[in-house]
């Protein structure tokens, strides 16, 4: 067996040698973005919503950004938003971020058993959800919680899940952060990957079907795209011009395999999206008018019956995968640092600053109220029974929704479990 | 010194896993490793930990995450005479890549007119407890079980998952080594040397006069617990671990029911459909006249694995419930 594990010493040889892809820094290296590709912000133009794939497909591989460094606001996609809509994105994100670093504590706390925080992801499904329709259907990933927030979840709910308790929507029986909300048109968070990129597809050709003009927008990291389910989404959205969004979140990290395992090193994700015939565009997940004008962009599209949409969000995972995972096992300690597209908050707040709707006071106030509703909302959850003490779930619910009703010999084993632990 | 004992070494389950695949590359040149955040990290559980360090990148691959491309990886390399050892984090992942195991796999040497050998060896892990709900939980092993062309073993010591590891990647043969997350932490006795543990071949864990209880996978430490408790009830049990579900020891538990006149089959995996099904079928057709009660069952709710602390203890069978169904059957 031959492996180079540089970039292109196969070169050298005349034998084929494999080439295994490597993060650009690990522990102790000095952070190292210079595969990121970026465009200048405002640089990339806005073609009309029914645009040929063809015709556009140089927004795969081009960087759409609005804001620059200096906190302004350039280009064509700039997508004019008012005082108030900024102002409640800045707040729907920072209140996904309080609270993620809330549940992480109660986390370290031995409160809950496991969470997954969206550091650094909060505009992606802050603005995109802003951008959609409230009675748009949404399939989220792990790391959309900013969906919840940005749709009106209530953080008790939220919490309750976590806690696995009384008031849990999931009854107990899925692990923490998998949320659904059927009101609010959220879809189930899974921890099996990619599944829902299918299932999106499907829900948006019954809502074409069903002559309805909500469209469906699904979520998953780079390193999903490896699944093959990826694929069978892209093939069925392009083949019957199905009315769904598919977003690839680039984080740059699925756990501790760099985006180059799935793939990114040399063609970005959205750049699959032509291939299959779907129009796709590539953005500065960071950057919240970016994320919000593509969505509406894309949105539009759909709506008007113009076929689906890969969007790629260029953007870094800040903490870890999840409470279980120690990203400095693998990459730099202080990598985010150096992320070229800086931090969706500090950028917004910015933004906000210069444009005279925000102050530094203002900011300070908010995140006061945004830190007191969580520890409210809290105490609240935990009424509800927490991990260790009651109350506790039914144990029948064992045995309840595992069909529409309840078969005969599934009765008979719940009786039989009631029995046992002396219940009955 | 040349009389001093010599301590045997104990090794935790999950070093015992690194322990065996460290054999396997070392005695098989040809073999390597394919998985997700298998190198670079060491695997999610670090049963890959220090493999990369000792035998290089061209041994252990980290893999984009397509369990469908890591299984047909596994076969297309394997057809070329490698042997290579393929992980699936989840068990609960074969739902991606169950066509490459069960149409391909299984069934290649047969249908390409045994023209093709397929020595690869999955390793994969099950098991209920860790609160990871129903799609990280499962034990599916009455699905490979029931493809003929695969081997299936499940270890449950340390001693038997490296010596079973060792024995899958020397076999010509496609073999599943089902691993359980709950015994990682488990202790017991590992030789440095590399061993095999013949596959096919049961253990009789605990040996009795009166009662035989076959228990799959982490069972087997539940059934030997129940079989203390069971020695007030004058219940002096045989404990076995069939420790290979395919092929299965169907002889050494025949041979313990003809002694015991009374058996239970215990596994974690949901009782309807699952591999104790057809190990009590195979008792009762083979065994009839010995048998002094109909065999009894334990296994888990026809229900998914819950992810709540409080429902999953009353989900995973354990000592208790063992006791409970021996109870039962006996009628005392």
């Amino acid at each position: 067996m031959q492996v180079s594990c540089t970039t292109c010493e196969g070169a050298m040889s005349n034998k084929p040698t494999l080439h295994i892809p490597h993060p650009p820094a690990r522990p102790g290296d000095k952070p190292d973005f210079s595969y990121v590709a970026l465009s200048d912000p405002g640089a990339v133009d806005r073609p009309e919503v029914n645009t040929s794939v063809r015709a556009m497909a140089y927004l795969s591989e081009e960087l759409i950004r609005v804001m620059d460094d200096d906190g302004n606001a350039v280009g064509p996609w700039h997508p004019h938003l008012d005082e108030r809509d900024l102002q409640i994105g800045l707040r729907h994100m920072l209140l996904t971020r309080l609270f993620d670093a809330y549940m992480v504590r109660m986390q370290r706390q031995g409160k809950i058993s496991f969470y997954m925080q969206s550091l650094g992801e909060e505009a992606i499904s802050v603005a995109q959800s802003m951008a959609l329709r409230p009675t748009d259907m949404l399939f989220p990933s792990y790391r959309c919680q900013g969906l919840q927030v940005a749709r009106g979840r209530s953080l008790v709910d939220l919490m309750c899940q976590c806690l696995s308790n009384t008031n849990d929507m999931c009854k107990g029986r899925q692990m923490p952060v998998m949320y659904h909300w059927a009101r609010g048109k959220i879809f189930s968070v899974t921890g099996n990957l990619t599944v829902q990129f299918p299932q999106a597809v499907g829900w948006a050709m019954a809502a074409a079907i069903k002559g309805e003009d909500n469209i469906a927008v699904a979520w998953i990291g780079d390193g999903s795209t490896a699944e093959a389910d990826f694929h069978h989404a892209l093939t069925f959205a392009a083949v019957y011009q199905a009315p769904v969004m598919l977003n690839v979140v680039n984080n740059q990290w699925a756990i501790s395999t760099f985006q180059g395992f799935a793939g990114g090193e040399r063609r970005s994700f959205a750049s699959r999206g032509p291939g299959y015939g779907i129009a796709s565009l590539r953005v500065d997940g960071n950057d919240f008018l970016a994320v919000h004008a593509v969505t509406e962009w894309a949105a539009e599209r759909a709506r008007r019956g113009h076929g689906p949409c890969l969007i790629e969000h260029v953007t870094y995972r800040a903490g870890a995968h999840s409470t279980s995972d120690d990203p400095s096992r693998y990459r730099p300690r202080d990598e985010y640092a150096s992320w070229p597209l800086g931090d969706p908050i500090t950028r917004m707040k910015q933004f906000m600053q210069k444009s005279g709707c925000w102050s530094d006071d203002q900011h300070e106030k908010l995140t006061a109220e945004l830190t007191q509703h969580i520890s409210e909302s809290w105490q609240d959850a935990e009424s509800y029974g927490t991990m260790t003490t009651g109350p506790f779930l039914d144990r029948s619910e064992l045995f309840e929704d595992v069909y529409r009703d309840m078969p005969a010999h599934l009765i008979e084993q719940r009786d039989e479990l009631r029995r046992l632990i002396g219940e009955d | 010194m040349a009389e001093a004992q010599v301590k045997p070494r104990t090794l935790p389950y999950v070093a015992a896993i690194t322990d065996g695949v460290r054999a396997v590359l070392r005695e098989q040149d040809n073999a390597f490793v394919v998985g997700e955040d298998v190198a670079g990290a060491g695997g999610v559980y670090g049963y890959y930990k220090g493999i990369l360090k000792e035998f290089g990148p061209d041994r252990i691959y980290d893999t984009p995450i397509s369990e469908e491309g890591i299984v047909g990886l596994g076969v297309g390399a394997s057809a070329t005479g490698c042997r290579p050892i393929i992980d699936l984090m989840f068990m609960d992942f074969m739902g991606e890549c169950m066509d490459e195991i069960s149409n391909q796999m299984a069934k290649m040497r047969y249908m390409f007119g045994g023209r093709v050998t397929l020595p690869v060896t999955m390793l994969t892990m099950a098991g209920a407890g860790a609160s990871l709900a129903a799609q990280h939980s499962q034990s599916l092993e009455a699905w490979i079980c029931h493809l003929p062309g695969l081997k299936v073993v499940m270890p449950t010591t340390p001693y038997d998952a490296k010596g079973l590891i060792i024995s899958a990647a020397r076999d010509n043969n496609p073999v599943i080594v089902v691993l359980n997350k709950m015994s990682l932490g488990m202790m017991g006795e590992v030789p440095e040397e590399s061993y095999a543990i013949p596959i096919g071949e049961a253990n009789i864990v605990r040996p009795g006069a009166n009662y035989t209880i076959v228990a799959i996978g982490r069972m087997v430490h539940e059934a030997l617990k129940a079989a203390e408790q069971l020695k007030d009830l004058g219940i002096d049990a045989e404990v076995i671990d069939p420790r290979s579900l395919q092929p299965f020891d169907t002889a050494t538990v025949v041979k313990s029911v003809e002694k015991t006149h009374r058996a239970l089959v215990v596994h974690e995996a949901v009782r309807f459909g699952g591999i104790g099904a057809e190990i009590a079928s195979q008792i009762q057709e083979l065994a009839f006249d010995y048998l002094d009660a109909p065999v009894a069952r334990v296994g888990a709710p026809f229900s998914p694995v819950p992810f709540s602390p409080a429902l999953e203890a009353h989900y995973v069978p354990n000592a208790d419930r063992i006791v409970a169904e021996v109870k039962k059957q006996l009628g005392i």
